[in-house]
């Protein structure tokens, strides 16, 4: 396997590791207006209160790998897709700053503004990066320069709005599982009355996803020729986990149905990963005009220079990460500390 | 307005509304690490209280800073798409580096330091502290070992794209070290890493580190004294406003002074290896020995009478030779040193400079290109004199405060002028904000026109895909974001200023873990009131 390889698997591992992380957070977050309680509102924003910044983390870090591994990739997708990221951008920071400010003052109309700003940052966050990625399945025109040529509307299309809301659907369903496993009695009941909605409207828009994607992508076409065995593997483990989660939901097991949903997110990234290989960027209608692994990368040195420097770092950062999730494991309490 | 001075405008608006926080969640956890160190040590409990109250204060900071952090990484993409192509293989690895070592380090650990009080003993909590004040002080030598490299570029050569392999990865041949990059040239043309050492110990990164944490720590150590001084005017929270006054001064006095030594380092890196930035800085139009420094004053364009800029007036109050024996170093034989020869802008940059740049340009188009690559003058001057005025006060009213502490006199509150020195105190907080901000602009404006100096233009390094109309639309979105932000910030602040800290400085504060009881070992004894955990 070479470099550019490597650090595909690598810029994936860590995108993976924000989608599962960050993941519930912003399922909290689409969950949040659902529910009116105040206490309970806060036991929601406490349940994420330590971990959603060292969630928000991967984003930032998998956006420092691309920039150092594919400098192409992050410049061209980063410019193109400009408008989008900005939105990304600002309802990431009223997302951050609603969970802090949002228990501050007592007054009304205050913890209701912050609480919209809170659930709408996350559904907004949720949905844009959803629609990034279908953009990225689906293919954006690029010149000969790997420059972006399209506007706004380019990206704006059936198939990437649609990825959107399974996005959300998929956050939403990661943010209730989690919830129950931090929350007890009243509140857990009606958390688990929550996930009879969530887990079949995600179900259903997993689905609809895989065939739109498979009958429509067409240069997805030459990867599933190439990749049969592989993708089809993993298409079957993907569906497995799906399905496992509301079995153990149904059985009361809602740490392993945790386990479950993020097993299938990673395989769906894996998923992903394999049938766009090796291109990054897929240019329509100038397929020439893909940014590869090899076209988008860095020198060989600056990689293997990199690949050094990650593998003694992940490993540290996964060690203390799994500490303060063990640390903070177990329902929550709310205490003086608490947002 | 065009892409460019937009891009330009809303880069530094972000970066310097980002740097309003950073510095204070750096400085802070200075503050934090030693106070839990005293409790700690004498396991006082006015020292757990402090510890306990300036923790929430940094959460505040902390929070902004990451939700005005995420901006500014993705920026470089967003906005300087084709700098991001350019420089991605160096200047992306100190920022992948600075996501991996140092903002994980400081989230995850900063769990444990915001609620964790009851979950982990004291030693443990003392530990994740140490490691967000650690992983905050990576961030920032991370994040400066980059910007140093735009500064002054170094263990990297430019290659130019000649074809492709098979694979689609790109042919390139190494450019000669001089090579001056044409329009042209930036499609295939990009700087690759020859030895990562050398591009991350570049010839200004040292001591830009050292000269913006020391920054950092007195933007920390003033808060405290600032907040410490108002309770003390207010005569509320006494015991913990004199023991934080006290931090906060013995910090600030420290740190005010180093930070004059490595101000003058950092400036002699500037003229070493910036000519041009440091003539700017100082006003400087001729080339002299015995060259004078300003200390205040003014400097604005010289026009001919089509309105092309041909050179500077400057009108200041100076110390003459001052600057030379500056540079120079050789404080000791000020007489010698002050021959050292210090450039100006009128010989800057040289004219071969010019004339590689210009091929065939007559003696007379060279002193009209010249100006082209001067920053601007007049606003990089006021900054700077501005940063320095006010490294002056710091270290003026932080000895002071010392003093008058040893002499006992700033706890006289009865004493009128003692509460004239208190509310300078209060404000103190504005000074090394407003330097650090100084500093930057300085720093940065004093690098034009050049995004990598002497490599790559700023008007060279947009993003070619981004019209204006997009980056209009986003400096407002940010601009009205960061104003509603920071009003919320000073309004929180306040309140939990009015709020104060808990006065109870009884055993009872700390966590039920923390109790004396539960230390096995412990020096004291079992507290005889109640054993409810109070909160
Ligand atoms: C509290 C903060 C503070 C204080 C009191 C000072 N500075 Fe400063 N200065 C900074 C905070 C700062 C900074 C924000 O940290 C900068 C911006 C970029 C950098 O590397 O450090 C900076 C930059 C900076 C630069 C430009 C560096 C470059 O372009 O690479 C020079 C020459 C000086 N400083 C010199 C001084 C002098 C002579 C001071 C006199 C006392 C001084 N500074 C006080
Ligand atoms: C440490 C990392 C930093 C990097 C990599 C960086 C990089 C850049 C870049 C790419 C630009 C745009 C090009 C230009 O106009 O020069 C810029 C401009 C600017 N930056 Fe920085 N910057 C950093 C830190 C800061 C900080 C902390 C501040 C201030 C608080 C700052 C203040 C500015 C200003 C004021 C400009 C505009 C200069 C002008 O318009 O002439 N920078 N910087
Ligand atoms: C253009 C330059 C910069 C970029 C791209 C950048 C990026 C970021 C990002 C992404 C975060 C959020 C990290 C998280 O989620 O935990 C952050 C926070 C932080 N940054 Fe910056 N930053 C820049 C300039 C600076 C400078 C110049 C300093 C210090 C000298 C600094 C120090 C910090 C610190 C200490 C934090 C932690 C949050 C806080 O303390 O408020 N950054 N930055």
């Amino acid at each position: 396997m070479d470099y550019n390889t490597i650090w595909f698997i690598l810029v994936g591992v860590l995108f993976t590791g924000y989608v599962m992380l960050d993941g519930f957070d912003l399922g909290v977050g689409i969950l949040h207006l659902f529910e009116k309680d105040d206490t309970n509102r806060r036991i929601h924003l406490n349940a994420i209160g330590p971990v959603w910044d060292g969630n928000e983390v991967w984003l930032v870090t998998g956006g420092g790998a691309l920039f150092a591994a594919f400098p192409e990739v992050y410049a061209t997708a980063f410019s193109g897709f400009y408008d989008a990221f900005m939105l990304l951008l600002c309802a990431l920071i009223f997302r951050a700053v609603a969970i802090e400010f949002r228990s501050k003052e007592k007054w009304p109309l205050w913890r209701k503004s912050w609480d919209i700003a809170f659930a709408f940052g996350s559904f907004l966050s949720a949905f844009l990066i959803g629609v990034a990625m279908g953009n990225i399945t689906w293919g954006i025109p690029l010149n000969e320069h790997h420059e972006f040529t399209g506007n706004f509307l380019t990206l704006i299309h059936p198939y990437s709005l649609f990825l959107g809301i399974t996005t959300v659907a998929l956050f939403a369903m990661h943010g209730n599982i989690y919830l129950i496993l931090k929350t007890e009695g009243e509140l857990q009941a009606k958390l688990r009355r929550w996930i009879k909605v969530t887990i079949p409207i995600y179900v259903v828009c997993f689905l609809i996803f895989n065939f739109w994607t498979m009958y429509k992508c067409t240069h997805i076409e030459d990867s599933l020729r190439d990749h049969m065995v592989e993708l089809s593997i993993l298409f079957l483990l993907t569906v497995m986990a799906v399905g496992a989660i509301p079995r153990e939901v149904h059985k009361g097991r809602e740490f392993r149905a945790f386990l479950f949903s993020c097993l299938q997110m990673a395989f769906l990234m894996a998923l992903f990963g394999l049938s766009v290989f090796p291109n990054m960027i897929f240019s329509t209608p100038n397929v020439e005009n893909s940014l590869t692994i090899y076209n988008g990368a860095s020198p060989q040195n600056t990689l293997q220079f990199m690949f050094v420097v990650a593998m003694i770092g992940v490993p540290i950062v996964l060690t203390y990460t799994a500490c303060v999730y063990y640390i903070f494991r177990g329902k929550v309490k709310l205490t003086e500390e608490s947002y | 307005m065009d892409v460019e001075i937009l891009s330009r405008i809303q880069f530094a608006f972000t970066i310097a509304f980002h740097y309003i926080y950073p510095p204070l969640s750096i400085g802070l956890g200075v503050m934090l690490v030693l106070m839990q160190a005293f409790w700690l040590k004498t396991r006082n409990p006015l020292y757990h209280n402090m510890a306990r109250y300036w923790t929430r204060v940094f959460g505040l900071t902390f929070a902004i800073g990451v939700a005005t952090g995420i901006v500014m990484e993705f920026e470089f993409g967003t906005n300087w798409a084709t700098y991001s192509r350019f420089v991605g293989s160096v200047f992306g690895g100190p920022l992948a580096i600075e996501g991996i070592y140092a903002f994980f380090l400081e989230s995850g650990f900063l769990a444990i330091l915001l609620f964790g009080w009851d979950k982990v003993g004291p030693k443990t909590h003392f530990f994740a502290t140490c490691m967000v004040a650690l992983g905050a002080h990576f961030s920032a030598i991370w994040i400066i070992v980059a910007n140093s490299w735009m500064q002054t570029p170094a263990g990297f050569h430019l290659v130019r794209e000649v074809g492709k392999n098979p694979d689609g990865s790109p042919i390139e041949v190494p450019l000669d070290p001089g090579y001056i990059l044409k329009q042209e040239d930036l499609d295939h043309v990009r700087a690759v890493v020859d030895s990562f050492w050398e591009m991350v110990l570049n010839p200004s990164t040292l001591d830009r580190i050292t000269h913006t944490v020391i920054g950092c720590w007195l933007a920390g150590a003033f808060l405290v004294v600032s907040i410490s001084a108002f309770y003390l005017l207010k005569q509320r929270h006494l015991q913990f406003a004199k023991t934080s006054l006290k931090f906060g001064l013995a910090v600030g006095c420290f740190a005010s002074l180093l930070q004059l030594v490595s101000a003058d380092s950092t400036a002699r890196g500037v003229g070493d290896n910036q000519p041009i930035k440091l003539a700017a800085i100082e006003g400087l139009a001729d080339t002299t020995t015995e060259a004078p420094l300003g200390i205040v004053g003014w400097v604005s364009w010289d026009k001919d009478a089509d309105g092309n800029i041909i050179g500077i007036k400057e009108n200041s109050f100076k110390i003459k030779g001052l600057l030379s024996i500056l540079m120079d170093g050789d404080f000791l034989h000020p007489v010698e040193a002050s021959k050292t020869v210090v450039q100006g802008l009128n010989d800057l940059p040289s004219d071969e400079f010019i004339l590689a740049r210009h091929p065939g340009a007559t003696p007379e188009e060279i002193k009209l290109i010249r100006p082209e690559y001067w920053p601007n003058v007049p606003v990089v001057f006021q900054t700077y004199h501005l940063m320095i005025a006010l490294g002056m006060g710091l270290i003026g009213i932080s000895v002071l405060g010392c003093i008058l502490w040893k002499t006992g006199h700033l706890w006289r509150t009865d004493i009128k002028w003692v509460r004239w020195f208190l509310i300078v105190l209060v404000l103190s907080v504005l000074m090394p904000q407003i330097a650090n901000q100084a500093g930057w602009f300085t720093a940065e404006m004093g690098r034009q026109p050049w995004i990598v100096y002497e490599i790559l233009k700023t008007s060279e390094g947009l993003s070619k895909a981004v019209i204006a109309g997009q980056v209009l639309s986003s400096l407002i979105m940010f601009a009205f974001i960061y104003v509603l932000l920071f009003m919320v910030f000073i309004y929180t602040l306040t309140k939990k200023i009015q709020h104060g800290p808990k006065d109870d400085e009884s055993i009872n504060i700390l966590p039920e873990k923390w109790r004396p009881m539960a230390l096995k070992g412990g020096r004291q004894t079992a507290p005889t009131t109640n054993d409810q955990p109070n909160d």
